[in-house]
């Protein structure tokens, strides 16, 4: 169970960087590859982080459950695939209504990305719910919970700006980070328990033998 | 060492024994350049500004009489544009020579639009050949403007104007305004650095629907690496056919497309005769500038028909798929 999460979280991690780069590419025909884009893209998706780390945090206080945590994986594909069908039609608005590209970007930039980065955002700090036992530990299990997810992160900037985008087209990357999603939404769905096992679920109990 | 002091040094005063402060500074450089800068520059290459800007490093180096512009410190023999000081008209490129021989399908342009400043040897020249003309260069590097506009002669006039944008932007927004150009001159990629978005068949769409129908598009590029078939088959992808003109002794080659808005099929096929009767035409007006245009224009005649000397397996750039950067080193 615990490296399962922390394979989940490696995998949000890699997503999440390896969309945020592909922001660039989506936004360069509309806005240009200026410093700006690069500022607009960072901007919203530290915001979209954020706030999906609140809303992560919000939403694993009450009945965590690894399944609910499978879905997070779910519905962040959900969002993300159809991306590939409205980013021409809503830069395009953007485009004919804003002038300053660096407006235009920072706007294109929050409606195209802002929703999925928000519930990729949620996976770390639930996945922190799902594996702390006890306070003494909770430092420690985040920490190695920020290790893996920024791993994977690192890892998801280096394959995509290195490899990915020399074989793959831009869409097909999309496809490719929402099916990663979906298989392992999914996977986890049916492999994990409805609900927390009872011993992390009473993180006050001493443990036994103590 | 930057000539102009930073604005914190600058005096509070605005005049200079009665003379307005600019001209006075521009005294005093000239001063610090004949006084400090000769003796060094006998002994070679002297540095007369260095500049970190948002996009590159901006390096003007002179030697003898030869002042040119580098956008790398590594590599400080490349550079993007010289200029002959003793003699500003000469162009010392090639390239830049045979960019210009995209006038023998177009003798008279009347609306320019060129993507790339450089040292502005480009737009300069063009401005002085035809003074009537519109000419719009688009820049994305606010530093590589100042820099063309004190060390490389380049003066902006209504006529001749720098827009400080995005092409990409600025083409997309040209189109809104249904503006369109007789001559297209694309010169944004120095070698280190492709912006990719600029090289892919969407981007040479937009310009193609800039173009009027005696419309000529000129596009510098390169001609060696995995690039070169890539980029000439998004070329082939968007024009049909074009002139692939490779530089005698460098490595560039330029791409020119005569009629470019039209389709291949109905474009007027070229003859020998014409050409050369264009080029005799040019060739006072082009004396000045040192491009050998006779000479050029036989080239081009001798491309025409050619066969494909790359790949056409290799797959066309579009916005989908751009990695220029990465297949440049392959």
């Amino acid at each position: 169970m615990i490296s399962a999460i922390h394979l989940l979280a490696f995998c949000g991690g890699f997503i999440i960087m390896s969309f945020e780069l592909l922001g660039g590419r989506i936004l360069a025909p509309y806005f240009g590859s200026g410093v700006y884009v690069w500022g607009s893209i960072i901007t919203i998706f530290m915001l979209s982080l954020a706030i999906g780390y609140l809303l992560g945090g919000r939403l694993s206080v009450k009945n965590p459950s690894p399944r609910k945590f499978a879905g997070i994986f779910a519905v962040s594909a959900i969002f993300l695939y159809p991306m590939i069908l409205y980013a021409q039609p809503v830069m395009e608005f953007i485009f004919l209504h804003i002038e300053d590209p660096r407006y235009g970007s920072l706007t294109a930039a929050a409606f195209l990305f802002m929703v999925p980065t928000i519930i990729l955002g949620m996976i770390s700090p639930y996945s922190v719910r799902l594996l702390v036992d006890n306070v003494e530990e909770s430092g420690k299990v985040a920490g190695a919970l920020y290790f893996t997810s920024t791993l994977g992160s690192a890892i998801g900037t280096l394959v995509t700006s290195f490899y990915l985008v020399l074989w793959f087209e831009v869409d097909t990357i999309i496809t490719i980070l929402t099916l990663i999603l979906l298989s392992i939404g999914l996977m986890a769905w049916f492999v994990a328990p409805d609900q927390l096992a009872t011993s992390r679920d009473s993180a006050a109990d001493p443990a036994p033998g103590v | 060492m930057s000539l102009i002091p930073p604005r914190s040094m600058r005096p509070t005063v605005n005049r200079f024994f009665g003379m307005p402060l600019n001209s006075a500074w521009t005294l005093l450089a000239a001063f610090l350049i004949t006084s400090a800068i000769t003796p060094v520059l006998a002994a070679g290459k002297t540095v007369i500004h260095e500049e970190r800007s948002l996009y590159t490093s901006i390096l003007v180096q002179q030697q003898h009489d030869l002042r040119c512009l580098n956008f790398t410190l590594k590599r400080a023999d490349s550079s993007q544009s010289c200029m002959d000081v003793t003699d500003p008209k000469r162009m010392v490129f090639a390239y830049t020579r045979m960019a210009m021989s995209g006038l023998l399908f177009n003798s008279n342009p009347k609306n320019i639009m060129i993507v790339g400043l450089g040292g502005g040897t480009l737009p300069r020249a063009l401005h002085e050949i035809f003074p009537e003309a519109r000419i719009q260069t688009v820049e994305i590097d606010s530093a590589v403007i100042g820099v063309a506009k004190q060390f490389f002669n380049f003066t902006e006039t209504a006529d001749n104007k720098v827009i400080q944008q995005d092409a990409r932007v600025f083409a997309k927004r040209a189109a809104l305004q249904k503006q369109q150009f007789d001559l297209i001159i694309l010169d944004a990629f120095n070698g280190d650095y492709i912006p990719e978005h600029l090289m892919t068949v969407e981007f040479l769409t937009e310009a193609q629907n800039l173009l009027t129908a005696e419309g000529v598009l000129v596009a510098n590029t390169f001609a060696s690496s995995d690039l070169y078939a890539h980029e000439s088959n998004t070329y082939k992808k968007v024009f049909g056919e074009f002139i692939n003109l490779k530089g005698r002794d460098s490595g560039n080659r330029i791409v020119i497309v005569p009629q470019g808005a039209i389709s291949a099929a109905q474009r007027a096929p070229i003859s020998k005769g014409a050409l050369l009767a264009q080029a005799d035409a040019l060739s006072p007006l082009l004396a000045p500038y040192a491009v050998p245009i006779k000479s050029l224009a036989r080239d081009i005649f001798k491309t025409i028909g050619a066969p494909a000397d790359w790949d056409e397996d290799k797959r066309p750039l579009t916005d989908q798929y751009s990695p220029a950067n990465l297949l440049k080193s392959q």
